[in-house]
């Protein structure tokens, strides 16, 4: 059973993906749809840690196997302007899709275990991660142009 | 020597003509001239959305009156007091007469020939050192339609810039979007003519008696007449059209989701939904249900403030009407959620099935009078034809009817938003800003930061407007444009009803129309097509227009059966207006059937939170194929709140005298005596907290800045405080007064409309006559510095001093 093993890999990227839209929301006031709409998004996250809390009391979690090594370091801490912005942003649909990830493994695992519960959350958060990845995505189109050819 | 048929100042409604349910709306004819005309030109009020048919009074060369056409299916021949009065504006001594060029720092008169050659020399310049996208325009709800393609052809198939937007953003962009979001397509479904029928109408953030005076009339008739309709009405603060209201709900600012939520939710649970209507005709209605289920009226008092039994009685009236008219505006459009509110609106005739059938319309209201032709036109950005940038085919037709390059037209992304457009020109990529007709130093909220963009050294300002507005102080190239009355052209109200204005007398000096300037610099800059020919192939209005009907042919927004003639022929035209329709259309969807086949749709939807796009994919995935689509979002609450710093909400809003930044109203001098001044309207409690009598001058200060305004007192909530706003410093450089150096840069994510209607502010008493805190002085001299300072060219200033100086008070404040 390595159920937990996925358990703490969602945690800790959730954690990071929560760390990184904060830093960019601080980072990045002079943009108020990037600061607000991060602050939000990270706030769905938070939710999704405390699902979490309930199932790791279920099947544990192990945060220091193998799979940890996925966890890169994608956030650097982001700089002003338009291509910092863009490369944020970037950065930020790389970990959310981490997360995305590791939602669909663990509702693969769900249905095996027949465990609706799990199943649940899984949906309902990998849901959410879906709606943060195509923020990204928007934002990111929106920019790319400008950033790369005029500014 | 002045004769009026009314006096439209003191009487701002005039004489009922009541009627009853499904009589027709009876005439009457308001006319004010100072002098008998010698001749009538035919003609459309611009001075609010309603666009009223008038007659344009001439003699000696000059507009000396109008009055209301009888014959007109919008005013049946009343106009309101903007419209009796803002003619005078044309007459005003301080119209620009020529170009403007700036030079060693002075804004000095130049030939026409001068400022376009510096402007295509810049232009060429950015061009070929940043490509197209170094270059933004930005314009206006007061253009004519001819004039807004023109725009949209120059800068999509010309220059093929994505950076086109206007200040429809700060008044209609959430009216389009709810619109796209539930329909499919933009458009209103409903028209006026449903409120003459109805049995009830919901104005929602709509102040409609001091906006749109003679659409109110049109209510207040039917209220004064048999089986009068009743009136729901859905703003925080009492107005005169809260006044007329069967039911009034107050709700606290930026919460009206949590307040419709619960009305949708009282309607469910009633049991009075038209589920055949919902199973044929809509698809989302189980989300809805999900969505609406927890905002009992219980917990909707608990988020907004709105007692749960007025809830209920609203809720109730919605439930059982066999007929409803709801009209929207900046409470919710200028607001948190603007569009998640504006849709649950939409929503309310949904679930009840209460569209495309007499009496059951819905008015997404438009701030300004031509703000409907930037949408259709695409100079807002959108695409012209309400097509779809997400769509290739669509992009396609466009190539196809302009003869240029698919990939020209700039389709990449969403179109940039006003607000985008502010930003890029702050971080300098934008590089060449072209204003026409609009007063962005004004209107736009956090002024102090627009102050900043506009006088930024790396960014070149084009001003083309009648006045030296505030803005225009800040520009380097100045255009001196003709405007209503002395320029032909069309436009289209929010009930679709498309109106001609005629040109009745020549322009003062050397101004000109914006298409013969649009015109002009298309000319110089030399656009052309795949063929060589020239891009833009039209000369005059009723050629531009000519060319503006092939763009709509099988659109929604259908012109090809219109011709300037019947236009003349004595109504507007409601459209879509083709072979199949040759007299117009009043009401849209009366088969229920909805533009949102993938194929169709004018957007393939966005995320109500974040604003994200729906790909292609997953909308064709779920294709509506023509039923409407009911989206729903839970109440969240605004960003800024009111705090131990900031105690108090500020809200802002329009009065019945005045008109977007003043530039014509104040120039009025009847309208300009009856609202001279901005003021804050408090509550007797929040007053008597802070010391505070009628007529004391307030300081108000919020995180972006601060204002001095005279206090009134009166029909307001404790803890909400009020101020009209648009009162700029052209006529009174003495103190801070503009709402919108206190408002903040904040937008909704699906239509980036601002939101004026919030900010959390404090209040105090500010002693004029007594020496202020040093602290306090120092940054009252400094914003009047700032405003100082813009005024490059100094002109007509009263006072310098930083102490405000008294004017006469405010009379009605509705």
């Amino acid at each position: 059973m390595h159920v937990g093993n996925y358990l703490g890999l969602v945690h800790g990227s959730e954690q990071h993906l929560v760390d990184a839209l904060k830093k960019v929301a601080e980072h990045h006031g002079d943009e108020p749809d990037i600061e607000e709409t991060c602050r939000l998004l990270a706030s769905w996250s938070e939710k999704h840690l405390e699902h979490l809390g309930l199932l790791v009391q279920k099947y544990g979690e192990s945060k220091n196997l193998e799979p940890a090594n996925m966890e890169k370091a994608l956030f650097h801490g982001p700089q002003k302007g338009s291509l910092a912005l863009l490369r944020d942003l970037h950065d930020l649909w790389l970990l959310a899709n981490e997360v995305q990830l590791c939602w669909t493994v663990l509702e693969q695992a769900a249905q095996a275990l027949r465990d609706d519960e799990l199943e649940r959350v899984c949906q309902e958060c990998g849901r959410e991660t879906k709606r943060q990845i195509a923020f990204f995505l928007t934002r990111i189109k929106q920019a790319a142009p400008q950033a790369l050819v005029v500014a | 020597m002045t004769s009026e048929t009314r006096d439209s100042i003191n009487d701002i409604w005039g004489e009922r003509t009541p009627h009853g349910a499904g009589q027709a709306w009876p005439a009457r004819v308001d006319e004010r001239v100072s002098e008998t005309p010698e001749r009538w030109v035919r003609g459309a009020c611009v001075l609010c959305s309603n666009g009223c048919g008038l007659d344009i009074g001439v003699k000696d060369g000059r507009i000396v009156g109008v009055r209301g056409l009888a014959s007109d299916m919008t005013n049946k021949g009343r106009l309101g007091p903007k419209g009796l009065h803002g003619w005078e504006a044309n007459n005003s001594g301080d119209r620009l007469v020529r170009p403007l060029v700036r030079r060693d720092g002075q804004l000095r008169e130049a030939s026409w020939d001068e400022a376009m050659s510096l402007i295509v020399r810049k232009s060429q310049e950015l061009v070929e050192e940043h490509t197209s996208g170094a270059v933004g325009f930005y314009t206006s709800g007061q253009l004519f339609l001819e004039e807004y393609y023109t725009l949209a052809v120059i800068g999509k198939a010309g220059l093929g810039t994505p950076h086109m937007d206007g200040n429809t953003r700060l008044c209609t962009a959430t009216a389009a979007a709810a619109l796209k979001e539930s329909f499919g397509s933009d458009g209103q479904p409903g028209s006026y003519e449903d409120l003459d029928v109805t049995d009830c109408v919901m104005h929602v953030g709509h102040n409609v008696a001091s906006q749109q005076t003679v659409l109110w009339t049109r209510i207040l008739d039917r209220l004064a007449g048999p089986n009068p309709p009743k009136i729901i009405v859905i703003d925080p603060r009492r107005t005169f059209t809260a006044e007329q209201a069967t039911v009034h709900l107050a709700p606290k600012v930026g919460t009206n989701v949590a307040v419709l939520n619960g009305l949708l939710h009282l309607i469910i649970q009633a049991g009075k939904t038209d589920p055949a209507f919902l199973q044929a005709h809509t698809v989302g209605y189980e989300n809805l249900n999900r969505v609406v289920e927890k905002y009992t009226p219980e917990y909707v008092e608990e988020l907004s403030g709105v007692p749960a039994a007025d809830l209920r009685a609203a809720g109730e009236i919605l439930a059982n009407t066999k007929t409803l008219v709801s009209t929207v505006l900046q409470g919710v459009y200028q607001s948190m959620q603007a569009t998640a509110a504006a849709v649950q609106v939409n929503n309310i005739h949904l679930i009840r099935g209460l569209i495309g059938k007499p009496g059951s319309g819905i008015l997404q209201m438009n701030g300004q009078p031509t703000a409907q032709n930037t949408r259709e036109t695409g100079a807002d950005g959108d695409l012209p034809g309400f097509r779809n940038w997400g769509n290739p085919e669509h992009i396609g037709q466009l190539a196809k009817l302009w003869n240029v390059p698919f990939n020209k037209i700039p389709h990449w992304s969403p179109p940039t938003h006003a607000m985008q457009i502010w930003r890029y020109c702050e971080q300098g990529s934008i590089k060449m800003l072209w204003i026409s007709a609009t007063n962005p130093a004004v209107s736009l909220p956090d002024l102090g930061r627009i102050r900043r963009i506009l006088q930024k050294e790396d960014l070149f300002v084009i001003v083309q407007d009648a006045f030296l507005t505030e803005t225009a102080r800040y520009a380097d190239v100045v255009l001196p444009a003709a405007i209503w009355g002395e320029k032909t052209g069309t436009f289209t109200n929010v009930s679709r009803t498309v109106h001609i204005s005629c040109k009745a007398v020549e322009p003062p000096g050397e101004a000109r129309s914006d298409l013969d300037i649009f015109l002009d610099y298309a000319r110089r800059m030399d656009f052309r097509d795949q063929d060589g020919q020239p891009l833009v192939k039209w000369h005059d209005p009723e050629s531009a227009f000519e060319a503006w009907k092939e763009c709509t042919r099988g659109r929604p927004c259908d012109y090809t059966g219109l011709t300037y003639e019947k236009l003349l022929a004595g109504s507007g035209i409601p459209w879509p207006v083709n072979e199949g329709h040759p007299d117009g259309t009043v009401r849209l969807y009366t088969d229920f059937v909805f533009p949102t086949h993938a194929d169709d749709a004018e957007t393939y939807g966005q995320d109500f939170d974040t604003g994200a796009s729906v790909t292609p994919e997953e909308y064709k995935a779920n294709d509506p194929q023509g039923r409407a689509l009911i989206k729903a979002t839970d109440y969240r609450e605004p960003h800024e709140v009111p705090d131990e710093d900031y105690p108090l909400w500020l809200t802002t809003g329009r009065q019945v005298y005045h008109f977007h930044t003043r530039t014509k109203t104040g120039r009025s001098s009847a309208l300009n005596a009856a609202a001279p001044d901005a003021f804050v309207q408090l509550s007797p409690e929040d007053a008597a907290r802070y010391g505070i009598k009628e007529g004391d001058w307030v300081l108000v200060e919020s995180r972006r800045g601060l204002v001095i305004e005279r206090a009134r007192l009166g029909n307001t909530e404790p803890g909400l405080v009020f101020i009209p706003w648009h009162y700029g410093s052209w006529d009174d450089p003495s103190r801070p007064r503009a709402a919108n150096e206190l408002t903040l840069t904040e937008w909704d994510p699906v239509s980036k409309q601002p939101h004026f209607k919030y900010a959390a502010v404090r209040i105090s008493r500010y002693a004029a006559d007594a020496l202020p805190t040093p602290g306090l002085l120092g940054r009252a001299v400094e914003v009047a510095r700032h405003l100082v300072s813009g005024e490059k060219e100094r002109t007509s200033f009263a006072s310098e001093s930083g102490v405000p100086q008294p004017k006469t008070t405010q009379r009605v404040d509705g």
